[in-house]
């Protein structure tokens, strides 16, 4: 399916990227260009092949479910844009 | 002898004999940084004011006979390792103000042994890039230069280009870089040096700014194989902080580099041979294999029937996981901020300014395939043909020890080139980007000059925590290759 306009403006709103009308031409034709060349992957038969999911065939390792680290606010809050008490104070984010 | 001119396995020795302070080393490293990173701006950030305080620590230790294995070691750090206390950008304006509190895994192994850290080294934002043009902090210079043309700049490769160019021009002694489609190999090659992907979780990814995360793979770079062996056993080993790091016991890589080949078979996969490829890269690929038999390795034609959708199969799922990965960039809790008239305003006007072109294309694309309708036709899809891909390193590692291809198929090209259309970029990676699909470790080595002087890698691909094995081939390479050539741009000589 060919991408259009609205298609590109529709997946920047998903993932919340502005952009102006120049660039949605642009990346239309780009991503177009891309989704064309990765469609070379339609000429396999995958029936039957499991996903691959992640690089390594290992079983996750458990571990204590105790605290390792923290109590260390301070440091915690050095990248925040404003704090209140020991707390980042940021936009409200939950309608 | 220059300062400068050590490899690490010499300087190691060289400092533990006090024939000169690690304090005095780091001056002469730092010197070569203020002489030449304007013009190579391989970069960011320089960290003088710690490397000294930590080369002085390493002198109080080497002096009690106390220091580690990588005592007074002057290095420098890829600039997507979060380093406390020091700004880690990323090569991105989104994270221009982030100061990280805490220290990644693989640095701090690295600090435990006594390394100096000179700076932070530039990239393509946020690793996606072939080339280290991308970065908000401009472009990093190749320090090699054409024999005919030595005015035309050329790019260093990518990601982590600020890295190569900086261990080539000797402004370090080595570096750490990540490699998620070729970013350690493909600049390895490009700058004349060598440069190693480990096994997928020899290294922990803890504190390394996440790209795709099932393709993101730590290592170092080095003027040899022995200097990546020596940085690579510091780096590796189990972390709890990373889930997927692996409890195995980490080799001794340095000895591995002086094994005997002999009853080692190589393996040379017939997929490789694409065309268009300049017929020095195939030249230099038979001398490599003549080499490897003559020091007691049998070759054996393999198959590797899915190399050529490797790139395609890249290109959904290293987007698709950077789509995911990146939305935690949104103007909230920390990094860049731009105002809004309402959250979604604030969240799209922030990442529209703070993401570069290719990172937002990379984004939209990895949005796109795994938006509902189109999920299984190209994300599910993608998954299942890497499953392919890794089958076909499994079946060829059933036959042979390990593999034998050359690194990228062009040596450096020219800032400018390869923009036309993203996918002609995205090419450059078709030797680096299967054993990243697959996880397996890989290791690119200096092998010769094309006919305009620049170096070409040969790559030796190995099965899974094979990283020893890939050393031992990847050294007899390096021996019989005798690559002396040096970049026309380095310390203590700025040419043309």
């Amino acid at each position: 399916m060919p991408l259009d306009s609205n298609t590109v403006r529709r997946i920047a709103r998903l993932a919340r990227l502005r952009l102006d009308e120049p660039e949605v031409e642009r990346l239309r034709a780009e991503l177009r260009g891309i989704l064309a060349w990765v469609e070379m992957l339609d000429e396999l038969d995958v029936s039957g092949v499991q996903p691959m999911t992640g690089a390594v065939a290992m079983p996750l390792k458990m571990r204590p479910d105790i605290v390792t680290d923290g109590g260390d606010a301070e440091t915690v809050l050095g990248n925040a844009p404003e704090r209140i008490g020991d707390f980042y104070a940021v936009p409200k984010v939950i309608e | 002898m220059n300062l400068t001119d050590f490899d690490l396995a010499g300087a190691r020795r060289a400092l533990g004999r006090r024939e000169f302070s690690a304090r005095e080393f780091a001056l002469a490293h730092l010197a070569a940084i203020d002489a030449l990173n304007p013009r190579l701006n391989a970069f960011i950030t320089v960290t003088a004011d710690q490397a000294l305080a930590e080369a002085d620590a390493a002198d109080a230790a080497l002096a009690k006979g106390e220091g580690g294995p990588l005592a007074g070691i002057p290095l420098a750090i890829k600039d997507i390792f979060c380093t406390a206390d020091v700004r880690t950008t990323a090569g991105s304006r989104i994270l221009e103000p982030f100061i990280p509190p805490y220290e990644s895994t693989v640095t701090a192994n690295l600090r435990r042994d006594g390394a100096v850290f000179l700076g932070k080294t530039n990239l393509d934002e946020f690793a996606m890039g072939s080339s280290t043009t991308s970065s908000a902090f401009g472009s990093t210079e190749n320090p090699w230069k054409r024999r005919q043309n030595p005015e035309i700049r050329l790019v260093p490769g990518g990601s982590s280009g600020g890295s190569a160019a900086a261990v080539a021009a000797r402004l370090a002694l080595g570096a750490t870089g990540t490699d998620t489609g070729g970013s350690i190999r493909q600049p390895a090659s490009f700058c004349g040096i060598a440069g190693v992907k480990p096994t997928y979780g020899r290294c922990s990814r803890f504190g390394v700014v996440a790209f795709a995360s099932s393709l993101d793979h730590p290592g170092p770079f080095g003027r040899s194989v022995e200097d990546c062996a020596i940085l690579l056993g510091s780096m590796a080993g189990h972390d709890p902080r990373d889930s997927t790091s692996v409890d195995v016991p980490v080799p001794d890589y340095p000895a591995a580099c002086g094994r005997s080949l002999r009853g080692l078979c190589i393996g040379v996969p017939r997929e490789y041979r694409v065309q268009g490829m300049p017929g020095e890269i195939e030249e230099m690929w038979h001398a490599g294999e003549a080499w490897l038999r003559e020091a007691g390795a049998t070759i054996l034609d393999v198959s590797l029937p899915h190399t050529k959708y490797g790139l395609a199969t890249y290109y959904i799922v290293a987007p698709a996981e950077a789509s995911s990965n990146l939305a935690r960039y949104d103007g909230v809790r920390y990094g860049l901020r731009l105002p809004g008239e309402s959250l979604i305003d604030l969240y799209e006007r922030t990442r529209g300014e703070g993401f570069g072109a290719e990172v937002k294309r990379r984004i939209l694309i990895g949005t796109y395939v795994l938006s509902a309708g189109y999920y299984d036709a190209y994300y599910l899809k993608a998954q299942k043909v890497r499953a392919l891909i890794l089958k076909d390193f499994t079946d060829a590692f059933e036959k042979v020890d390990a593999l034998l291809a050359p690194t990228a198929p062009s040596a450096a090209f020219a800032e400018g080139d390869k923009t036309e259309d993203p996918v002609t970029m995205y090419l450059n990676d078709v030797f680096t980007v299967p054993a990243d699909l697959a996880g397996v470790p890989a290791i690119s080595v200096p092998a010769g000059l094309d006919a305009d002087g620049l170096p070409l890698g040969l790559q030796v691909i190995g099965p899974p925590f094979g990283e020893a094995k890939i050393f031992t081939v990847a050294a007899a390479l390096e021996r019989a290759a005798g690559f002396t050539a040096l970049p026309a741009i380095r310390a203590g000589k700025l040419a043309a």
